[in-house]
């Protein structure tokens, strides 16, 4: 009988709803792609804002929902990652597509020291340690002359000009130099997002991610049974510092100027970050994607009433928090029980066995 | 051989003595149980043994090697499985994905691999029903039923069972003695810290009393329920 039930069980994730999504998905991003040939420039640079706050807001949810990490020191790898390209095509004389991965890779390699400092630390302490590290690091590059030091630099004109493609996608659209370099960034953030999102997913959905689930919990039971939180913690914070570095890099590729305030924001980078992905729902890969979307609509109606937006920013997120602690997507979960993204590990028993065995319980 | 041995280990919190020089082996394949009133540091021995908190003094072996300063984690890929006394669910993962964690990462193999035996593990405890029922919901008989299989999940050579008779019926006991008989069957070792008696003594081959911390009397279950001392501290605060 044992030989029997040894193939009668089968694993699913999969359910109708993710195969549509799927399909959904590879539609939106087919459309995004061709987008630039009919959408006017201030289009193309509003879906640059968004592509990148979303990439932003899946790492820090990586980090915090799924890690149970809460970093309040994320503008250190944006920012980090954005010098490094400036850095590196300023003093290198790097070709700033080249520069955007050293971007990456400097904030991977600022990662490292900076986890062996917070990782001592927990909770509440670990958020204000994470704070206090990304001050250091904005107040040391601030002291950098050759890139500005305290009041910033711009990239120099070679230098934009000879960002590659550039003059194809001008030829391909028949559009001047500015607009096609907009194009060219937003396509890496389309691709950064997309790599951000499929990454994240593909990670939960392998034993490292049931391992995060574990761990955030009931790390105690994790540990009695074999899971070593450690290096899953170490491999979260490496990575969302890495992908963080590349999204800090492109922003400033886009932008062009670059100062250690606005490149080291608490509230560019992190705390509208943080307000993303918690009314969003925290702990879902759909949560920031709705999140991004709500926040880029009351930026776009709010944002001319300067502290008055920050003041309603505030009170949407503590409302969120109070009455859907889960987020918009985790009321629309609850009533649906959609899953856009599903992780769960279902376990389906065979028809003949469960014949056998429901005749043997009687 | 012995599987796992104890050397006069010691723990104190303050002032209170929870293990006091401890010495006892079992031996492989052997069932112990441990009994002794409530607050004689029962728990913390497994603590102790599954490595979720150090000793002070003393020395803990497992499989010949001494596994003193071992974390808990390696003493489960190493062969310990243990169950919580107050079950420790990953509440929000179905009960399936509270065994694959367990079995794959107890056992260091792939989620594929242990699928199967995971599956097996329910249909053995009687939780394949609630296969994809999250922890959390579930009764606390359930959760129960699920630190048993957990435990067993991590493919343990020795396993410790942490009161999992309490609060069962009859019938629901007779059934648990039975799986844990065939898992014993099976060659694990097992050391089982049970207030329900007549359960454990149809199970164990030894008994061992703790007290204060102390180890007051171990050997067949019949002599040591026959002991004077036994039935002063234990069975006359029982009654």
């Amino acid at each position: 009988m044992t030989m029997h039930a040894i193939r009668a069980y089968t694993v699913e994730t999969r359910t109708r709803a993710s195969t549509i999504a799927l399909v959904v998905a590879v539609l939106i991003i087919a459309v995004a792609i061709v987008l630039p040939a009919f959408a006017s420039r201030r289009l193309v640079q509003e879906l640059f804002f968004i592509l990148t706050m979303l990439t932003l807001a899946q790492f820090w949810n990586l980090l915090a929902g799924y890690g149970g990490l809460v970093s309040i020191g994320q503008q250190a790898f944006v920012g980090i990652g954005a010098y490094a390209l400036f850095g590196s095509v300023i003093l290198g004389a790097v070709d700033p597509l080249t520069a955007i991965l050293i971007g990456g890779v400097a904030a991977l390699v600022l990662a490292v020291p900076f986890a062996f400092f917070a990782f001592r630390l927990n909770g509440a302490y670990f958020a204000i340690g994470t704070w206090v590290l990304a001050e250091v690091v904005r107040l040391s590059v601030a002291q950098w002359r050759a890139v500005g030091g305290g009041t910033g630099t711009s990239l120099p004109r070679e230098a934009t000009d000879a960002i590659p493609f550039v003059g194809a996608i001008a030829t391909l659209f028949d559009v001047r130099d500015p607009a096609a370099r907009d194009i060219l960034a937003y396509w890496l953030a389309l691709a950064l997002a997309v790599a951000a999102i499929g990454g994240i997913y593909w990670l939960l959905r392998t034993k490292r991610g049931l391992a995060l689930a574990a761990i955030r919990d009931n790390s105690e039971a994790a540990r009695s049974v074999g899971v070593d939180a450690a290096p899953i913690k170490w491999f979260v914070f490496l990575a969302a510092a890495f992908g963080t570095g590349l999204t800090g890099a492109l922003i400033y590729l886009q932008k062009a100027r670059i100062s250690p305030d606005a490149a080291f924001s608490v509230n560019d980078w992190t705390a509208y970050v943080i307000f993303i992905v918690v009314i969003g729902g925290i702990g879902t890969i759909e949560g920031p994607i709705i999140g991004v979307i709500v926040f880029f609509l009351l930026q776009s109606m709010l944002a001319q009433y300067g502290t008055w937006y920050l003041i309603a920013l505030g009170t949407i997120g503590i409302v969120v928090m109070l009455f859907a602690p889960r987020g918009i997507w985790g009321l629309i979960s609850d009533r649906t029980g959609l899953q856009l993204f599903p992780i769960r590990r279902r376990l389906v028993v065979g028809d003949a066995f469960k014949q056998q065995s429901a005749s043997r319980e009687e | 051989m012995a599987l796992i041995s104890l050397d006069r280990v010691n723990r104190s919190f303050g002032a209170l003595t929870v293990a006091d020089g401890v010495t006892f082996d079992v031996a492989e394949g052997e069932a112990l149980g441990i009994i002794g009133p409530n607050g004689a540091g029962k728990s913390t021995l497994f603590n102790l043994i599954a490595g979720n908190i150090a000793p002070e003094s003393g020395t803990i072996r497992f499989l010949g090697e001494d596994v003193t300063k071992t974390p808990a984690m390696r003493r489960c890929i190493a062969g310990m499985g243990r169950s919580f006394q107050i079950p420790q669910p990953f509440s929000k993962l179905t009960v399936f994905e509270n065994l694959l964690v367990a079995g794959a990462f107890g056992r260091n193999r792939s989620e594929a691999d242990v699928a199967q035996d995971c599956a097996e593990v329910l249909r053995k405890t009687g939780l394949l029903a609630k296969a994809n029922t999250v922890a959390g919901a579930l009764s606390l008989l359930e959760r129960k039923r699920l630190e048993l299989a957990r435990a067993l999940a991590t493919d343990p050579k020795l396993l410790l069972l942490d009161e999992i008779a309490g609060g069962l019926t009859e019938g629901e006991c007779g059934e648990l003695v039975k799986t844990i008989k065939a898992i014993h069957a099976g060659g694990v070792t097992i050391i089982w810290i049970e207030h329900v008696l007549h359960a454990l003594n149809s199970v164990v081959e030894r008994l061992l009393v703790l007290h204060f911390g102390k180890v007051i009397g171990i050997g067949k279950p019949e002599a040591i329920m026959a002991s004077a001392e036994v039935r002063e501290i234990y069975l006359g605060i029982e009654v």
